[in-house]
């Protein structure tokens, strides 16, 4: 239990005033940031991360992962009310938590969304503090095969388990890997589909995409829609909070799983977005009325936003123990560490004790604080409601550009994201999934490019992704999920189905 | 009217503190622009100096580090040219202002930004996992030997990293697989993750997992050991390390890092810069970070800097073609 002892330590480190107040002012800004869509987890750490320089370490570090915990409990509110995900990862959360808003159950939603962020951190904390020196060194075994079986597993997952029909995911899924080739192709050194233009050097920003896609296709659908208020009201009442604390066991199955998924695609870098996508996907197939997802089901809340928050947070794991950041934010974290003379690796452990334990003990304190501070802020972030649409609009459309400007800096971004908006509205009405989409978009190039080093690396031979267990059996589960409909259809006729053993109302 | 007022008063303030390099000082926050992904050699530098200048207020003005790592840095060298005349933005340069204009055809031309000072020089080692060969002799023969491709990875195609395994393969007549990683942290995790079989990392780049006896260093690129003694591992300093010359390897390659701003920007607001890099460079700041990621130690600016860039340009130039990188 020297893990324990070490924990301890660090709530020593932790327990003074000036620490308890940045770690508050630091989730304020936060659950801001997360709510403004665009602006997000890693430009908030990002713009914030300056003003630290002059703090120690553990203080500094403290106060930006709060930042970050504070991102991450805020994209669930704007996905719920408004269905503009303020993060990417929040993507999932939409496709439940927004029609249970406009059934009139935001609070529900919200609590529900909050509770499992919480469940899934926590869940990944305990697993850092466990487990830390044991998964560096399982990191170390992903080399690209292994890389390219995981994200093959989430693209297959996308296809297999998916609502949609199989033709409009791969339709939509082969765009995101076409617009995701453009730019620099970093096997070859060549740049790709840019015709020359300086802008289309640095290829399309995902979270331009997404802001456009999402939040501006929104707002046209929205407008064409005889400018109603789409967004939904929402004070959340301890009556709710507890009636839905209540039902929490009778997901434990659900939470469970996404928990774990979180975590693991938190630790071998395949981030939190595909870890929503994922969980959000595996509860819908494991469901006893698939069909209901989409249409607000509670469990389509706990499921996405369960694996998102433990990926987010199990994500630090490999940054600190390997410098591998597992995220966007988390690389600029690790920026942060180097500024202040600590050089992740796995001698942080042994030679900034203070430093690491301070943090995780941090990691605890955040996702208490935060759940409290989140629950109680609600109204106040939710109150932007009572405000008329033709107001909010444009104040939304206004945030959106601010959002995908602040990314790079970028007026090109600005025309981008207008032009994903049509897409995304294009999309909406002829009815093809957005999400395959942005998932090809984030992860097409990483994935193509483990693919193309396995094959340099291999001397060409497909057999490199059966080369040893782990590849091997992650390769064959992505195939076993690709073609899932197909192998269900089968063993139903034999009449065996795998089933929930939770009933679930509604 | 407040902030004009402000500036004059600022700028009599400067011209009383330091007489020799009154004139110009920046209005607006400075943002120094890293070439490179978050984490990398780059961004670890600039980082630094950002510390070093507002710990030791060497400016009024606050200083921002924003990242342009998109198209292997070509993102940073299009931003730079595009912003000709502001003063307030910093590019902090290394051997892609060559290469990239020659391997990907990107319209740019360093010749065009304005030359500030080169601040180090940074080398490359050949890095094989603690479990390989111990010396540069086993590290050949295990190469020639191998049945399966011998991997060695690397930052990036046809730049620093590619050419020196180019050349290695030239002057040793070994056979190895380039891997082109996204970033210099990456091949470290995949040498240590025996993913790879070696790597020409930077100092920086390895420096946490030779500390933790993951990887071992065979040789420097470069004529001369690099100079410093204290240790870095239990046993080891960064000057016990070989150069390749010694071992049988003829092969060198030294990096700028080096600072400019756009082009078209008036000799006070270079002197300025000019005098800022040049307190950098005497912070205890500097010195630190010099030692700890054995970087060399240098300082040029005016036609010095100048003379050095058209030399090394035409070494990069000669070194490219000679690999056949150039784009047709």
């Amino acid at each position: 239990m020297e893990a324990f002892g070490l924990l301890l330590h660090g709530f020593a480190v932790l327990l003074t005033w000036k620490t308890l107040v940045l770690m508050m002012v630091g989730l304020v800004l936060g659950i801001f940031v997360g709510v403004l869509p665009g602006l997000g987890g890693p430009n908030g750490v990002a713009i914030l991360l300056p003003l630290t320089f002059t703090m120690d370490p553990t203080s500094a570090i403290v106060m930006l992962s709060c930042i970050y915990w504070g991102a991450l409990f805020g994209g669930a509110i704007t996905s719920i009310l408004f269905n503009i995900p303020g993060e990417a990862w929040s993507v999932a959360t939409t496709f439940d938590g927004y029609p249970m808003a406009q059934k009139g159950r935001a609070a529900e939603a919200l609590t529900a969304a909050f509770t499992s962020s919480f469940i899934g951190s926590l869940v990944a904390v305990l697993l850092i503090t466990f487990l830390a020196p044991m998964i560096s060194s399982f990191a170390l075994k992903f080399g690209p095969p292994e890389f390219f079986a995981v994200y093959l597993l989430t693209f297959c997952s996308f296809v297999g388990l998916g609502r949609e029909a199989k033709h409009k995911t791969v339709i939509s899924m082969s765009l995101g890997l076409l617009l995701a080739g453009i730019g620099m192709d970093t096997v070859s050194g060549n740049l790709r589909m840019t015709f020359g233009s300086p802008e289309l050097l640095r290829g399309i920003n995902f979270l331009v995409a997404v802001i456009g896609l999402f939040g501006i296709s929104e707002i046209l659908l929205t407008m064409e829609e005889r400018l109603a208020l789409r967004g939904h009201a929402a004070s959340i009442s301890l009556r709710v909070v507890l009636s839905v604390w209540k039902d929490l066991p009778k997901y434990w199955v659900t939470l469970l799983r996404s928990s774990f998924i979180g975590c693991w695609l938190g630790i071998t870098p395949g981030g939190a977005i595909a870890a929503s996508f994922m969980g959000y996907n595996l509860a819908k197939r494991f469901a006893k009325e698939p069909e209901s997802f989409g249409k607000g089901r509670i469990e389509g809340v706990f499921a996405p936003e369960t694996a998102a928050h433990a990926s987010g947070t199990s994500a630090l794991l490999p940054m600190l123990a390997l410098g591998i950041p597992g995220s966007g934010t988390a690389a600029i974290l690790l920026g942060g560490l180097m500024v202040w003379g600590l050089n992740p690796g796995p001698l942080l452990f042994v030679e900034h004790k203070d430093f690491v334990w301070g943090l995780i003990a941090s990691m605890y304190l955040g996702n208490v604080v935060g759940l409290v501070l989140v629950l109680t802020t609600v109204p106040i972030f939710a109150s932007i409601l009572r405000v008329p649409f033709a107001a909010v609009a444009p104040m939304i459309v206004v945030s959106c550009a601010i959002g995908a400007y602040a990314i790079q800096n970028a007026m090109f971004d600005i025309w981008l994201m207008l032009g994903f908006g049509v897409v995304g509205y294009v999309f909406k009405k002829i009815g093809i999934p957005l999400a395959p989409f942005t998932l090809a978009l984030v992860l097409g190039n990483r994935a193509e490019d483990a693919f193309r080093l396995s094959m340099i690396g291999s001397g060409g031979t497909l057999k490199v992704f059966w080369s040893n267990g782990l590849v091997g059996s992650i390769t064959t589960l992505a195939i076993v999920l690709l073609f899932w409909p197909v192998i269900d259809g089968l063993l139903g006729r034999v009449g065996w189905r795998q089933r929930d053993k939770l009933a679930i109302k509604d | 009217m407040r902030i004009p007022v402000k500036a004059v008063g600022a700028a009599t303030a400067l011209l009383l503190s330091t007489p020799a390099f009154a004139g110009w000082e920046p209005a607006k926050p400075v943002e120094i622009v890293v070439a490179a992904g978050a984490g990398g050699a780059s961004d670890q530098m600039a980082r630094m100096m950002q510390a070093a200048i507002q710990k030791n207020n060497l400016m009024k003005q606050p200083i921002v580090v924003s990242l342009k790592g998109g198209a292997s840095g070509a993102e940073a060298l299009m931003y730079m040219k595009s912003s000709e005349g502001d003063p307030n933005k910093v590019l902090i340069a290394y051997s892609l202002i060559y290469m990239l204009p020659l391997s990907a055809k990107i319209p740019f031309n360093w010749r065009e930004l304005t030359p500030v000072s080169v601040v180090a020089l940074d080398q490359f080692v050949l890095w094989d996992n603690s479990a390989g060969p111990k010396t540069v002799k086993e590290f050949v023969a295990a190469a020639k030997a191998a049945s399966a491709p011998f991997k060695m990875g690397g930052t990036g195609s046809k730049r620093e990293d590619h050419v020196l395994t180019v050349f290695l393969e030239q002057k040793t007549g070994a056979k190895f697989s380039y891997l082109p990683y996204k970033s210099g942290g990456e091949a470290a995790t995949q040498l240590v993750g025996n993913h790879t079989e070696a790597n020409v990392n930077n100092p920086s780049e390895n420096l946490e997992v030779w500390r933790a006896g993951q990887v071992r260093p065979l040789c420097v690129f470069d004529k001369e050991r690099i100079s410093y003694t204290s240790k870095v591992t239990d046993t080891q300093s960064w000057a016990d390390i070989p150069t390749c010359k010694e071992e049988g390897v003829d092969v060198q390659y030294l990096m700028l890092r080096a600072m400019f701003l756009p082009g078209k920007v008036t000799a006070e607001q270079q002197a300025f810069y000019v005098d800022l890099f040049h307190k950098v460079t005497q912070t205890a700041e500097y010195k630190d970070y010099m030692e700890k990621q054995a970087l060399k130690p240098i300082f040029l600016t005016g036609k010095d800097m100048v003379q050095f860039l058209e030399e090394d340009d035409a070494l990069n130039k000669s070194l490219m073609t000679e690999a056949g990188f150039v784009a047709k």
